[in-house]
């Protein structure tokens, strides 16, 4: 084996299974920073890191990963959603059957209603707890202003996807509790009964709601955190990581041209 | 020399060999001159790093691991909620909203709509988005560095301030928020009062004023809910988790 081979078309040993494997990793064994370092970079799912990463940054007890609990999360809600979605019909009284038949006929259908149930219910606490542990932190501070400002709409964007999901069942659980949510949203001065309208597809709650807060659930709310979140990630990488107080970073050891940044 | 020294390179010296003084001299000069390399100012971090693979790779894949594991076995034992068809007609007692808007719901008991389910919360997500435009806890400095005295007057002003417009605005006084107040505010008063270097009010006396608002904002957030979750039974009325059991 050679290691730190890289993007060589040319014959090398070993056999078929081999020259596959090549083919979809191109790099060696990880055995080497260079290949470790192809690993981060020349893999499109592990490339939102950089290729090294300061101790500091990765302890458990600085941010006890509540971000990446809260994308993980988001992938599972993703994987699972999509698997409910082949069972369920959004409309009245057949949505609330799908769900009973998910308990009782679909095969481990009980685990996966469940799954889904709690870890919406987990990301709506992790992002709450990231947030918090964030402001804790002081990570706010510029240059980092406005990826702030996207996890507040991401913290909005989540609790929405949260809320529209608990009609799904339409059950009297789902029913009332969407009923007090929304009788809220008539509350808004002038626009009340409008935004109530829209929001509900009627003047009441009924299939047309279930059906709107069903695309609203599984396309245009996920889109929207998607997107966010893309950027939200992408503003932390070019802030160069994760945000650490002065006290956990190295020293300055030198300074070149100018003051030291307090 | 200091960088931004200029270094004449050469020229041709021209002295005079007996007094030592140098000659005017009209012929024109070759001059070099040698500026420093300009860079931004830059701080050098030296920073333990390690290599992203396998390190942080193989956290993140144990805490997806114990995540999903955690998820799959919780879901084996606790079962999501699933009551009767909806019905229009029966509307439960008490209604509740999921528990993350169980803190608004609470508000409701005390203010219209417009206010708790609108204003307050409109206002609570305004003032998230806007905290780093107006510089909060920026330098971090401990409330009580200096100015002592007359941060005691301010802080305890705002305290009563506060306990007072939630005492007289709502339907009835909102206990859910003068409370928490009441307890942040004093807790954030005792290290301005006592003193105290060491241990928890060494600890306390090194919080920034930005601490003690971001802090009282969640306890506050986390008292209502709290309540909206385990406290309130039929008719939105007190009910004790122990006794009766919670309703949703």
């Amino acid at each position: 084996m050679v290691s730190g081979e890289v993007f060589s078309t040319a014959a090398r040993p070993g056999g078929f299974g081999r020259r596959v494997w090549r083919s979809i990793v191109r790099h060696g064994f990880p055995d080497t920073n260079r290949n470790r370092s192809l690993a981060v970079f020349s893999n499109l799912f592990l490339h939102v890191h950089p290729v090294k990463v300061r101790v500091e940054a990765i302890r458990f007890t600085r941010t006890f990963y509540l971000g990446g609990l809260a994308a993980a999360l988001f992938v599972i809600l993703t994987v699972t959603g999509v698997a409910v979605m082949f069972y369920y019909h959004p409309s009245v009284p057949r949505a609330y059957a799908d769900v009973k038949d998910l308990e009782f006929v679909v095969t481990a259908g009980v685990i996966l209603r469940n799954v889904h149930r709690w870890a919406a219910h987990a990301m709506v606490a992790a992002v709450f707890l990231h947030m918090a542990r964030v402001f804790l932190a002081g990570a706010y501070r510029p240059p980092r202003e406005f990826n702030w400002v996207l996890g507040v709409l991401l913290l909005v964007a989540t609790v929405f996807l949260s809320y529209t999901g608990y009609l799904l069942p339409w059950d009297q659980l789902a029913y009332w509790a969407v009923t007090i949510g929304t009788s809220l949203a008539a509350a808004v001065p002038l626009v009340g009964g409008d935004i109530s309208f829209l929001l509900l597809g009627g003047n009441q709650i009924d299939e047309n709601t279930l059906l709107r807060f069903y695309v609203l659930h599984c396309v245009v709310l996920p889109l929207v955190l998607t997107g966010l979140f893309a950027v939200h990630l992408w503003r932390v990488r070019k802030d160069g990581g994760i945000y650490l107080p002065p006290e956990a970073t190295g020293r300055a050891t030198r300074v070149v041209d100018g003051e030291p940044t307090p | 020399m200091s960088p931004r020294d200029y270094e004449l390179v050469k020229g041709e010296d021209i002295r005079d060999a007996r007094s030592g003084r140098r000659k005017s001299d009209p012929r024109p000069r070759r001059l070099l001159v040698v500026q420093e390399e300009a860079r931004p100012a830059v701080d050098v971090f030296e920073e333990d790093m390690v290599m992203t693979f396998p390190h942080l790779v193989v956290r993140e894949a144990i805490a997806l691991v114990a995540l999903t594991l955690g998820l799959v076995v919780w879901s084996i034992f606790a079962n999501a909620p699933l009551e009767e068809i909806a019905n229009p007609l029966a509307t439960p007692n008490p209604a509740k909203a999921p528990w993350y808007f169980l803190g608004l719901q609470e508000l409701l008991h005390y203010y219209p709509p417009l206010v708790s389910g609108i204003i307050l919360p409109g206002l609570t997500i305004l003032a998230l988005a806007v905290v780093p435009y107006f510089n909060v806890n920026l330098t971090r400095a401990p409330l009580w560095a200096t100015d002592r005295r007359q941060k005691l007057v301010r802080l305890t002003a705002a305290i009563i301030a506060v306990a007072a417009l939630f005492y007289v605005s709502g339907a009835s006084p909102v206990w859910p928020i003068i409370g928490p107040t009441l307890a942040v505010g004093g807790l954030a008063l005792l290290p301005g009062l006592i003193g105290g270097e060491r241990g928890v009010l060494g600890w306390l006396s090194t919080r920034s004023l930005a601490f003690w608002i971001f802090v009282w904002f969640v306890v506050v957030a986390v008292t209502l809910t709290m309540i909206g979750i385990f406290f309130r039974g039929p008719s939105w009325s007190l009910t004790l988790p122990w006794v009766d059991g919670v309703y949703y």
